[in-house]
């Protein structure tokens, strides 16, 4: 092990930026990051062990115990749960004789949840040791049982098992026409990148990852900054359940959005660049490497791009399991090698970002548009769309509907005609924006996707008159007390205490000042938190709780309190011990 | 007689300590004794709550059957519930038995320990059994004041009962709020 | 001209680069706060500091002093979101105060005194969390740490060790220490360590000199936490 280490830290040229690249090799090397791994681990990249510890325990995907030789995460996103998550766990559990949340006791395999792996068009889904199973059904698990129980590695499994669909059912400005290789920078080279910027400008172009802020702005803030470098860092830590389009877009537009970083980097002067991919993608991580070494080969990155005599090159980084950093200081915490806590503002990263450079960090769709308003105007984008929202929105589709997948729709589209496009009958109501978005009722489809209504990073998740609310909005609220970072007091634990007074609620032990508790911990939640993952924790109660006050209701018992854990289960242990089974031996949930 | 408020008291899993705070009001009793009736209480040696009790005071937290049946017979029965005390608060010292579990406090009681003789659980019917954890009494019935302190000084029983039959709401000054 | 601010009405100067939370102290404001020391880098972890500004919420120990700003900071819903922010921090960890060597002089039960806090309002955690007493002069209660940092802050920036640091995500958050074992008695820690001082609550403390003050006559006991805090920091800012 050590010299595996050594070898892995000196390729790496002893970055303690590249902890995290570091550890992920480690683990999939040993199933876990052994204790002398992460002493040497400290040493050589001159940093505490503190560090390395704290990162382990960060990331979902490190662990100082062994995992399984092969490590089966299922998504548990709500997406998954509508296809069948539940049912193909238990047959995994059955088949591979091991439970959810353990390890085999022969150490071969390891089973356990994961969050949304953004293969939510496909699921229900998994991951073995990293890598991307989609369309999981009882055939397939046996077909993965027999190659595991006959120790096939991973890399010699059969390819189709890993076949992850595109499923693109509306191509609008951005997906309809690709650009060609250095199109678009050749063309701001010819206008200018200064002038390209004005064309940027022009476009309207807002981020796509949800906040909405204008792109334009933010590069010239970056590119204002007095500094020796700067950074141009593409998020595609796509982590808000219910969204796959990042996924999409980087499989088969990858050269596109890499041009529109580059153009990014000329336009601000910055000669690094990152994509930030999630873990969850790891499945796109050798084809994107691919992609850059054939841009480099034909002059589209590296020295003197396009003979226009400006540098710049690109770096992917795998996250390891963390919603949080999809934020974009946590995310540039992450590629720091640290763990992904979001940093006080201000300072932004426009001025202190990646190791305290000025930093300009956007979404993947968003560089993939900029490139294409290069080549096209800023009109040509601006045309499309409202007052507000200019060009196009990708959406991802999900739950239930007949084509679930990529919808690229004009912003100021309604969702009536989005839900009619995707086939979506007898719907109750959908999830827009994922679960830190809004719960919008089948009363409201007049309602349009646009900033200034409906914003959604892509999510765009339908559920049926078959669903039960509440089901989802606990999945949704359990998802957010896991992935929250810990920083801050409200969120650290104002996610857990959610997450355990609504499942008090839900499990029907909810009493009538329960909810008036539960609303009273959500405003708490969001207006006290540190950062978006907090502020928006609260959504999937409080949107719900204003649209559906009497499925609440519902839940309560007509009591003014309940306790909120079963007082009979809690004597169980006395009782056993005492051999007891008498009425006295026993109490009722409430007063008799 | 009848015009009087009528107070019952009780401790859960307490030391009486808050019992024996209280009655350090000394000789203000007497004061109190004009407008208040003891009901059920350990002053009184009244066994069970009178239906019409104004408040209900009760000292220490939630360790077994005996005492959710105490505690809800003080809710029904009592207008005003008070959770006197740390241990009702939060469990207080008796809580810190909530990091050992349950298993292994009767192996060492009655089982393992030191000096025990005719090893064995007690399972007698008349018994009451222990819970998993030792809980804060608002984890079982809806309280309505708080009164922290270990125990909470006399001043504080004073300041609370006053200003409640005064028909004031009952407020602590800084100098009555410790958690000590 | 002096740059001006105004905290709930009243106007006070401030300094470039002095953060709302400076200027306050300077002033002779108190703004709630356990994260925060002026002795370190400001973390705005605990948000009990956090006020309006313009409207908005934000952390007074990070957030800058800027001219013309209006700050609320002593409004009821704040400190009511305030109590329970610390109830928060009370029902997370294990805070016993009656077995604590710290009751009176902990700067979060003082916290909670001043803002009136007479219950822990959500239901408890009773996490299940160590001790480490393998240190022979300092002892660390894990069930008392609200991971304010300051010990992992004290440590890096004073002490100029890095004895302590903070792991995990979430509610699982956990204090470590710096050391092969994980045990403090092999870190490089002093008694004399700023870190091993700087403790709010009673998470870390020196052996063998509790009880020195008796319970009833310590800091907190009589004196609010706003003026000992605007004493003590105030001079430090001179």
């Amino acid at each position: 092990m050590q010299v595996f280490i050594q070898d892995l830290i000196k390729n790496n040229g002893y970055q303690a930026t590249d902890l995290l690249a570091v550890l992920r090799a480690v683990q999939a090397q040993y199933q876990h990051i052994p204790k002398a791994a992460i002493e040497q681990i400290a040493a050589l990249l001159c940093i505490s062990r503190t560090q390395v510890i704290g990162v382990i325990e960060f990331y979902s995907f490190f662990h100082l115990s062994p995992r399984g030789h092969y490590d089966l995460l299922i998504s548990d996103s709500i997406t998954d749960h509508l296809l069948g998550k539940h049912q193909i766990t238990a047959y995994i559990e059955q088949a591979l004789q091991v439970k959810l949340g353990e390890v085999r006791s022969d150490g071969l395999v390891s089973f356990d949840n994961t969050s949304c792996t953004g293969l939510c068009d496909q699921g229900p889904a998994a991951l073995i040791n990293g890598y991307a199973l989609p369309h999981l059904t009882p055939a397939k698990i046996d077909q993965i049982t027999g190659l595991i129980n006959q120790q096939i590695p991973v890399s010699a499994w059969p390819a189709d098992l890993f076949a992850v669909n595109d499923n693109v059912y509306q191509a609008g400005l951005l997906l309809s026409q690709t650009i060609q290789h250095g199109e678009a920078l050749h063309a701001g080279l010819e206008r200018g990148f200064k002038e390209t910027l004005k064309e940027l400008d022009i476009s309207g172009l807002r981020g796509r990852g949800g906040a909405g802020f204008k792109t334009a702005t933010k590069w010239q803030y970056c590119a204002e900054e007095t500094a020796d470098a700067r950074i141009v860092v593409c998020n595609a830590d796509e982590g808000e359940p219910g969204t796959f389009k990042d996924r999409v877009l980087l499989t088969t537009h990858a050269h596109q959005v890499f041009e529109g970083m580059t153009l990014c980097a000329a336009i601000i002067g910055a000669e690094q660049g990152f994509l930030y991919l999630r873990g969850e993608y790891l499945h796109l991580y050798a084809p994107l490497k691919a992609v850059l070494a054939e841009r480099k080969q034909a002059g589209l990155l590296g020295n003197n791009i396009i003979n226009a005599g400006f540098n710049f090159d690109i770096q992917i980084c795998l996250g390891a399991g963390a919603y949080i950093c999809g934020e974009e200081s946590a995310l540039i915490e992450s590629l720091e090698g640290k763990m992904g806590i979001p940093r006080n503002r201000p300072p932004y990263p426009v001025t202190h970002g990646y190791l305290g450079k000025p930093t300009v960090v956007n979404n993947v769709e968003t560089y993939m548009a900029a490139a294409k308003i290069a080549l096209n105007g800023g009109e040509w984008f601006a045309n499309v769309g409202t007052d507000k929202s200019k060009g196009t929105k990708i959406l991802s589709i999900c739950g239930d509907c007949a084509k679930p997948g990529i919808y690229e729709v004009d912003f100021g589209t309604s969702i009536q005609t989005i839900l009619d496009d995707c086939g979506a009958k007898d719907v109750l109501g959908i999830q827009i924006g994922g679960p830190s978005g809004t719960f919008i009722s089948n009363t409201e489809f007049a309602r349009k996707i646009a900033f200034e209504d409906l914003a959604t990073g892509g999510s765009f998740i339908i559920f049926n008159n078959s669903r039960n609310i509440l089901d989802i909005v606990n999945n949704f609220t359990h998802f957010f007390a896991h992935e929250s970072c810990g920083f801050c007091t409200p969120c650290r634990v104002g996610t857990s205490l959610l997450k355990n007074q609504l499942d008090k609620i839900v499990n029907g032990h909810g009493s009538a000042g329960d909810v008036v508790a539960l609303e009273e911990l959500c405003q708490l939640v969001k207006t006290q938190s540190h950062c978006g993952l907090g502020q928006t924790a609260a959504n999937p109660i409080l949107t719900t709780l204003e649209r559906y006050p009497e499925l609440y209701q519902a839940q309560l018992k007509k009591i003014s309190y309940e306790p909120g854990f079963d007082l009979d289960a809690a004597l169980e242990t006395a009782r056993q011990m005492a051999n007891r089974n008498d009425a006295a031996a026993h109490l009722s949930q409430l007063e008799d | 007689m009848t015009n009087k408020i009528r107070v019952a008291t009780t401790s859960l899993a307490g030391c009486f300590g808050c019992h024996m705070s209280f009655l350090d009001i000394d000789e203000r009793i007497l004061e109190l004794a004009e407008v208040v009736v003891f009901d059920r209480s350990p002053i009184t040696d009244i066994e069970h709550c009178s239906a019409d009790c104004d408040i209900g005071l009760i000292e220490g937290g939630v360790c077994n059957s005996e005492n959710v049946h105490t505690l809800r017979e003080f809710r029904k029965n009592c207008k005003i519930l008070v959770a006197v005390g740390a241990c009702s608060i939060n469990g207080g010292l008796p809580a810190m038995r909530n990091f050992i579990p349950l298993e292994e406090c009767l192996n060492e009681a009655y089982i393992n320990g030191i000096g025990v003789e005719n090893a064995q659980i007690p399972s007698d019917p008349e018994l009451p059994l222990l819970l998993d954890k030792v809980r804060p009494i608002h984890e079982v019935v809806k309280v309505d004041y708080f009164l922290p302190g270990c125990p909470p000084s006399a001043d504080v029983f004073w300041k609370f009962l006053t200003d409640l039959i005064a028909g004031k709401e009952p407020s602590l000054p800084y100098d009555l709020v410790h958690y000590d | 001209m002096t740059k001006t601010l105004t905290i709930d009405g009243v106007t006070i100067p401030f300094e470039d680069g002095q953060t709302i939370i400076q200027a306050a102290t300077a002033a002779g404001i108190y703004i709630p706060h356990l994260c925060h020391n002026p002795e370190f880098t400001p973390h705005g972890s605990c948000k009990l500091c956090t006020v309006k500004v313009n409207g908005r919420n934000c952390s007074a120990c990070t957030f800058p002093a800027m001219d013309g700003q209006e700050v609320i900071n002593n409004a009821k819903d704040l400190n009511a979101d305030r109590q329970k922010i610390t109830q928060m921090l009370f029902v997370e960890g294990n805070h016993f105060c009656p077995s604590c060597e710290k009751t009176g002089n902990c700067q979060l039960q003082a916290v909670a005194y001043h803002l009136n806090m007479l219950d822990d309002h959500f239901p408890l955690f009773y996490p299940h969390r160590e001790l480490d007493a393998s240190h022979e002069e300092i002892l660390i209660d894990h069930n008392r740490c609200i991971f304010c940092t300051l010990c992992v802050r004290a440590s890096h920036e004073q002490d100029g060790k890095d004895v302590f640091a903070i792991s995990g995500r979430g509610i699982n958050k956990h204090l470590i220490v710096n050391s092969e074992t994980g045990l403090l008695k092999d870190t490089d820690i002093s008694a004399s360590d700023k870190a091993a001082h700087i403790c709010p609550t009673g998470a870390i403390l020196i052996k063998h000199t509790a009880y020195q003050v008796p319970i009833g006559k310590r800091i907190y006991d009589h004196q609010q936490i706003d003026q000992v805090t605007l004493n003590s920091e105030s001079e430090h800012d001179k």
